[in-house]
């Protein structure tokens, strides 16, 4: 007969380890480390490690002239380039003082939430996929191309754009663009039901997300979090309704607030953003006025000496340029206020106490960009 | 409160704060000493009401080294912009900020890890971005790097 021997049995639960998640974990989305600190499988805290793609774009701009810099702002956020170069384009014109031509705040305007509606298709694509919905993916990237294609079509590019320069554009907008997008509206508002059909609604997904991850408004306040992921929390922090740029202040949208900041309203807070977006573009579409695509600029930009901070609503959140000029062509000293880095502050605190497959879910409903938080 | 009640209020606080010439903000140099002190009650008092600090910045001005601070109020909408100096360039610390507004902690940790300013009491201050042992803070104007940092 055999023995039988009894290994003596330890207590997991008592025990706290460390695991990485990352930096090649496919639910960071990118080269993130969080070093998560474990009792069984609930988190007790963690400890992110950022810098696996961090290129000193901040120590870049201080030798390049102000054209150039949009072309590194692209390269931060690149699911919403166009929102990053308007950023600096904004910058530029309110320290030189240009006023730029109606047609390009309308065609500005219009692209950015374009740009925010393909961000957020891809953040329903990845979200989905990390809460094991793999059908989600192919359904958000199909729909997504059909903006990359109007982008294309007048830009040449698809991804990083660049096509926002000081005082304007760096061409006109294609004829069939009016055309195309209005199109695409049509298309999308039917094909945005199966958003909802596929995984709003079900039930594996709310039960998974609802009440977990909570972020309270002062919280929220607190660590800076903005954003969709601040509204979820009712942090009120539209820089589109508090300081208007482009035509926002001419057009009828709404700042939807959540109350209970969890998971599940994060998630709501983009789809809800998506259908805004819309609304935004179907107002200016066909009321885009004629006229130049850009401002008289000087050849080379110098910016008087001074203090310059401009802000925007990106599609994460809030990002803030800081710039201070001292009469050269290129800045003394250049700052990017990242929404996704201050977003990334408030992870340790919001998944103190979940269970680490929910930390999958927090960190979808964040929606993190690592080469915003790394620049 | 608009700019003026708002500068009133700050230099009956601080009177030793200078006041800072600035077209988009009201700006304000604080004494090191002051910061922590005066940020407490920019943030408790009801008239005032800072709770959201949106810009943490470090600057390099060769004769001093500048954190940069961007403040809002989200009940009433005002802003404000803090400077503290050191001109210490090798050991140089202000005040720790994170326990009031907690998105400094990262902030800062940024700061510290290029720009190379030290902040009293912070509960985690290592390098963020770069590794441990790095030498040098790459932010700095006065920063040489012939490897990593390639010149055009």
């Amino acid at each position: 007969m055999k023995e039988v021997i009894n290994l003596p049995v330890k207590n997991v639960e008592e025990e706290e380890y460390h695991i990485n998640m990352g930096p090649q974990h496919p639910s960071t989305h990118g080269v993130l480390r969080l070093v998560v600190s474990l009792q069984g499988e609930i988190v007790k805290s963690l400890k992110p490690h950022c810098g696996y793609i961090h290129r000193g774009i901040e120590k870049m701009c201080e030798k390049d002239t102000y054209p150039q810099i949009i072309h590194l702002t692209d390269r931060m956020d690149y699911l919403s380039a166009h929102i990053n170069n308007h950023a600096v384009c904004l910058l530029v014109e309110k320290a030189l003082e240009v006023e730029v031509p109606e047609r390009v705040k309308y065609i500005r305007t219009i692209i950015d939430e374009l740009n925010r509606i393909a961000s957020h298709q891809l953040w329903w694509c990845s979200f989905g996929m990390d809460m094991g919905g793999l059908t989600c993916y192919f359904y958000g990237l199909r729909d997504r191309e059909k903006i990359l294609d109007i982008f294309e079509e007048s830009f040449g590019s698809r991804l990083l754009h660049s096509s926002y320069t000081p005082g304007g554009l760096m061409m006109d907008i294609h004829p069939d663009f009016q055309k195309n997008v209005k199109a695409f509206i049509k298309y999308f508002r039917k094909k945005i039901r199966d958003y909802d059909d596929l995984l709003t609604g079900n039930m594996i997904m709310q039960m998974r997300t609802k009440g977990v991850g909570l972020l309270s408004k002062e919280d929220a306040i607190s660590y800076g979090v903005t954003g969709p992921s601040g509204r979820a929390s009712g942090f009120s922090c539209d820089v589109r309704k508090h300081h208007p740029y482009g035509v926002y202040d001419k057009v009828d949208f709404r700042e939807i607030l959540g109350t209970k900041g969890d998971t599940f309203e994060r998630y709501m807070m983009r789809m809800n953003e998506m259908h805004e977006s819309m609304r935004i573009i179907e107002q200016l579409i066909d009321n885009i006025p004629a006229g130049d695509y850009s401002a008289k600029m000087k050849a080379v930009l110098k910016l008087p000496a001074g203090e310059y901070y401009q802000r925007v609503e990106a599609s994460r959140g809030e990002l803030g340029v800081y710039c201070i000029s001292d009469g050269n062509k290129t800045p003394y000293r250049m700052k990017f206020r990242s929404p996704n880095f201050s977003n990334l502050s408030a992870l340790d605190h919001i998944s103190r106490g979940v269970k680490i497959a929910d930390l999958v879910a927090i960190g979808g409903s964040l929606d993190y960009v690592i080469p915003d938080i790394d620049r | 409160m608009d700019n003026a009640a708002l500068k009133e209020r700050i230099l009956g606080l601080v009177p030793d704060a200078e006041y800072q010439e600035n077209k988009q903000f009201l700006t304000f140099v604080i004494p090191p000493a002051k910061m922590h002190d005066l940020s407490l009650r920019l943030k408790s008092e009801p008239d005032m009401a800072f709770d959201y600090l949106f810009c943490l910045s470090g600057v390099d001005m060769v004769k001093f080294l500048e954190v940069v601070y961007h403040l809002e109020s989200t009940t009433h909408k005002h802003q404000l912009v803090l400077k503290v100096r050191t001109d210490d360039r090798i050991n140089g610390a202000v005040d720790t900020v994170c326990d009031i507004w907690r998105t400094a902690e990262l902030h800062e940790r940024e700061v510290y890890d290029l720009m190379g300013i030290r902040f009293n009491n912070h509960p985690d201050l290592r390098r963020f971005f770069l590794e441990e042992g790095w030498i040098g803070h790459p932010l700095r104007k006065d920063y040489v790097d012939e490897v990593n940092i390639v010149e055009l």
